[in-house]
Formats: structure tokens, sequence, C-alpha cells
């Protein structure tokens, strides 16, 4: 073996490392949250995560049900996603089709500004001027409820949202439009009907990555939605995320309780509810992608 | 050329790491544990350090469970807690051959706090439990105005939460609807824009928030109403009081039996007293 092909050997070991380093370190944390997991099964079974009240910790009975939890998850993750779809399709489209040169120019950076705002912030920001509004708007007794929440979350998912969508609408071909636009529709027409429904999968994905952002999400929701565990729906009531509580309960558990244990179940959980949320916008982007253009 | 440039760098990089490590040049101890403690924790190092500047006190927080853990698997020398030890945790100390040490290093009131308009002055332990519990839910009951009461609580994970839950509650669980705050701060925060509000938190935050909130008195049976001061929590007639701890595993040696000698000193008591807590001695 020559001195140059050696060093294309190593080269070459050298990047599948590199490579394989996140799938190492994928599997590394689904081990490690199982191993941890394992002594909650071991002690109250499996049934008792099926529970419907969270009370961790209790004089009367520990209970462990990660209903209201995932509850909780769900139903401020829908309300982000419902009032972040119109500003980040609505919005992608404006920058993408309808803005001058110069408004894209301003609009971008302020995009990818919201997007960087640290969610520790945008939680002090919503429990000191969103909630007091919330309140007083909806004559509610307290501001922290899930739809304080989901109007910080969306705020999140709107720079996400955007993004991609834009990026889905840039790649409708020029032929399109242009057929629209000589058959005599006007440009809004040729937006709603053609360009929009051409981009449609990606903006889908688009969504569907901004929910997992949303899902996610921890500080914010620590800080604005009051954490009780109630099993509920209702946008008014004070709700407790999956992510809250481990973030919360995490500190002051005893080590290799089952308290403990349980939060890497919710962990478990959590990882599952994303990973099928990523599973099903990559699947519903590369659709999108293989299809034949113009 | 090259190797001389490596031996500079490398010894540039010595010297920043020796200046900047203090570390290396005396013992050093680790404290880690509760969040109410952390600040008390570190006016105690401050001023320990101060004596013997050849030592190095680090303290963190992270909660009392974390300082625990920290203290089992010898990251920690001392562990700072707001409640007590558990036997989960005590038993794992003494599988390691040792003997779970506890201190009790200050004491801390637990104030039940009301929006300043609240006509109600005084509660007993039972309606403040019925309250919490949420067999009660509005102010009337109380002689109170027609209003659902807004419960307030800490997270489960704050050694208060526990204190409260066994000490008021009788061992009884919150009402599922009670808000749950990640510090005293927001509960201070909150009580204080919500009328039909209350809350509890720990002394030194009921000083601190003056006239935006009412400390209410409390009643243990048909004993007196008592504020919750310094003095009543001191010669013990408030009724909601905890112990502050520090553990130790095995008897303290060195460097941490002087710190925690410190802490119980009466110069250490001081210190606990200007920051809102209630000496032990």
């Amino acid at each position: 073996m020559t001195k140059k092909q050696l060093s294309d050997l190593v080269v070459k070991y050298l990047f599948q490392i590199a490579a394989s380093m996140t799938v190492l370190i994928v599997a590394l944390i689904f081990l490690f949250l199982f191993k941890e997991s394992i002594p909650f099964v071991r002690d109250l079974g499996l049934g008792a995560l099926f529970d419907v009240r969270w009370e961790p910790v209790s004089y009367v009975k520990e209970r462990f049900g990660i209903y209201p939890l995932f509850l909780g998850s769900l139903s401020v993750t829908f309300l982000a996603t419902i009032i972040a779809i119109p500003f980040g399709v609505i919005g992608a489209v404006y920058i993408s089709e309808i803005a001058t040169p110069l408004e894209r120019e301003i609009f971008k950076p302020f995009v990818e500004l919201l997007a960087g705002i640290p969610s520790v912030v945008l939680g002090f920001f919503g429990m000191v001027v969103l909630a007091p509004i919330v309140k007083a708007v909806f004559h509610l007794s307290s501001g922290l409820n899930a739809l304080t929440g989901a109007l910080l979350l969306a705020l999140m998912a709107i720079p996400t949202i955007i993004s991609i969508s834009e990026d889905a609408l840039k790649s409708v071909p020029m032929s399109y439009k242009q057929a629209s636009l000589a058959l005599g529709a006007n440009k809004l027409e040729t937006i709603w009907r053609v360009t929009v429904p051409a981009a449609l999968s990606g903006i889908i994905a688009a969504i569907m990555l901004g929910m997992g952002r949303v899902i996610g999400e921890t500080m914010t929701v620590l800080m604005v939605t009051g954490n009780a565990p109630i099993p509920t729906l209702n946008p008014f009531e004070s709700v407790r995320t999956m992510t809250a509580t481990i973030a919360a309960e995490m500190g002051e558990v005893a080590f290799g309780s089952v308290h403990y244990s349980s939060l890497f179940w919710v962990g478990i959980i959590l990882l599952i509810a994303t990973f099928i949320l990523n599973m099903i916008a990559q699947r519903v982007l590369k659709n999108y992608k293989r299809r034949p253009h113009g | 050329m090259k190797k001389s440039l490596i031996t500079i760098v490398g010894a540039a990089c010595l010297t920043a790491v020796m200046g900047l490590s203090p570390v290396f040049a005396g013992d050093t101890l680790q404290v880690k544990g509760s969040d109410t403690l952390v600040h008390l924790s570190s006016s105690w190092a401050e001023k320990f350090m101060e004596k013997k500047p050849a030592s190095e006190v680090a303290i963190t927080g992270g909660g009392s469970g974390t300082g625990i853990s920290a203290l089992l698997n010898g990251t920690a020398d001392l562990a700072n807690a707001s409640r007590k030890m558990k036997d989960l945790e005590k038993d794992k100390i003494k599988s390691q051959g040792f003997e779970p040490v506890e201190f009790i290093v200050a004491k801390d009131g637990i104030g039940v706090i009301v929006h300043p308009s609240n006509p109600i002055n005084q509660l007993n332990m039972n309606q403040i439990k019925q309250i919490f519990t949420g067999q009660v839910n509005n102010w009337k009951k109380y002689g109170g105005p027609k209003a659902k009461i807004l419960l307030y609580t800490r997270d489960s994970s704050s050694g208060t939460f526990a204190f409260f839950q066994k000490r008021v509650l009788k061992e009884k669980d919150y009402s599922v609807r009670a808000r749950r705050l990640a510090s005293n701060s927001a509960i201070v925060e909150s009580v204080s824009k919500d009328v039909n509000a209350i809350g509890y938190v720990g002394l030194g935050y009921v000083a601190e928030a003056g006239d935006r909130v009412k400390a209410l008195k409390v009643r243990e049976g048909d004993g007196p109403a008592v504020s919750p001061t310094q003095e009543t929590v001191k010669n013990d007639t408030y009724p909601i009081s905890r112990g502050l701890q520090v553990y130790s595993k095995g008897q303290p040696k060195g460097l941490a039996k002087e710190f925690v000698d410190y802490m119980l000193s009466a110069e250490g008591q001081q210190i606990v007293n200007d920051r809102g807590f209630v000496a032990v001695q």
C-alpha cells in the first residue's frame, strides 16, 4: 500500500467516525433513559404510569400518572400551532412572493432575531407583561395558564415556519406562476391557487418542525403555565407540561427513588412524541422533494 | 521554530491555569445543595475565606436532592438541605460505610401571604389546611369577600413544599388546582398582583416584600394569633417553622469541620440573622 492510499484510508475512517458520532450519541441517550427508568417498572409496574393524577410527593399515596402531563403538553402545543400557522404561513407568502427586495432585507434578519431570543427571556417577558394582559382581557383569576404559554411558544414556532415555508414557496417553478398569469389570473389568485398549493407539502413539513420545537420547549412553559397538573384541555386553566415537570423536579428528587425513575419515563414519552413528529415531517418533506417539477 | 512556538504556548497555558485557580494553592471544600440556603451559604463562605485566605470554599445550588446525591458520590464534602434527609438517602450513605451527620445551622419560618387588600388578617392551622387542600375554595367561608381562592404553592421539588405539606396539610395532598411556581420571588410577585390569591414563602421574602403582600397571623388550635417574625420563629411561638440542615458523610474533618464550626459560631449565626433567617443559638 502506498503512502497515499494509506492516508486516504485514514481520512476515510476519521470521517466515518465523525459521521457515526450522532448515531452513537442518540443510541447512548436511549440506552441511558431506559436504564434509569427500569427501577420504576420493577417497583410499581408500568400500569402506574396510566394513573390520572401526577402526585409524586405525597404522604397519602404517591401517584405517577403521566396523563395530565401529556394532556398539558398536547394542549399547549396544539394551541401554539393554531396561533402560529396563520402568522407563519402568511408571513412566508408575503416575504417570498410579495415583498420588495428592500422589505425582504428588513424582514429576514428580524425573523432570525426572533428565532434567537433565549426562551428564559421570553418566559420572563410572558410572566411580567403577557400574563397580566391575558388575565385582564379574558377576566380570569390568573394569567398563568395554557393560553399564555401557547402565545409565547407560537412566537418561537413562527420563525421556523416562516423560513422553511419560504424555501418551499421559492422552489415552486417560475413556469407555474407564468402559466397562471398568462391564463389571466391576477397576482393574488396565482399565489393562493397555484404557488401555495404547489408548496403545500413543504409548508406542512414546516409546521410539523415548528411543532417539534414547541413540544420540547421547557423554560417558557415552566415560567408561565402555572404548572398545576390538572387533566384538562381548557386553555384558561393552568397546565403542567412534560418538559416543565422534568425540569422542575429533577433538582430535588432523591437520587435512585421511584420518583427519579418516573421522570425518565416522562422523558421517554416526550422523546417518542418528538421522534414521531419529526419522522412525519421528514416523510412529508421527502415526498415534496421527490415530486417532479415544471 | 515550530517546536519553540509550542513550548511558548504551552508555558503560557500553564501559567494561565495556575494563575486562575487558587485551588492548587490550598485546601478546597465543595458545598452543594438547597437553593433556599445558597445565598446564606455564600455569605458564610465569603467571610470564612477572608479569615482563612489559603482555603477555598465553593458553594453550588441545584436543590437539596442534588446536594445529597453529590455527597453520596463524593463530588461534594457537605450538602445543604432545606428538607430532612430521606431514609432511602440515609441507607445509601450507610451502605458506603458512613453515618450521615446532620447539623441544624439556621431556622426559617414560612409566612402565609395574601394580597394587601384582603380583609382577612388571621387564620388557624386547620383553616389554612382546608384552603390548600381545596376543601374550602371561597374566601366567604372565612369572612372574606365572595370570591374564589387562587392558590399558589411552590413546586413539588422544593423542600418548602414538602415541609408545608407535612406541617400544615398534615400529610394530605395539595389541591390539584394549586398553581405551582418555581421560586419564592415568583410567589410574592403573583400574590401581590392577584386580589384573591394566597401563597407561602420563607421569612426573608416576607420581610423583603414589605407592603406588596400581607403576611397572615397564624393560630395553632385555640392559641394566640402570631405574626411571622424572626422573634416569633426563634422562641417557637410561630407555628410554621423549620430547621435548615447541612449534612456530611461521617463526622466532618479538616476544612469541612472548620466551616461547620464557623456556621454555628456567634459570627456565623449573626450572618444568619442578617440574611433574614433565624439563628439557632
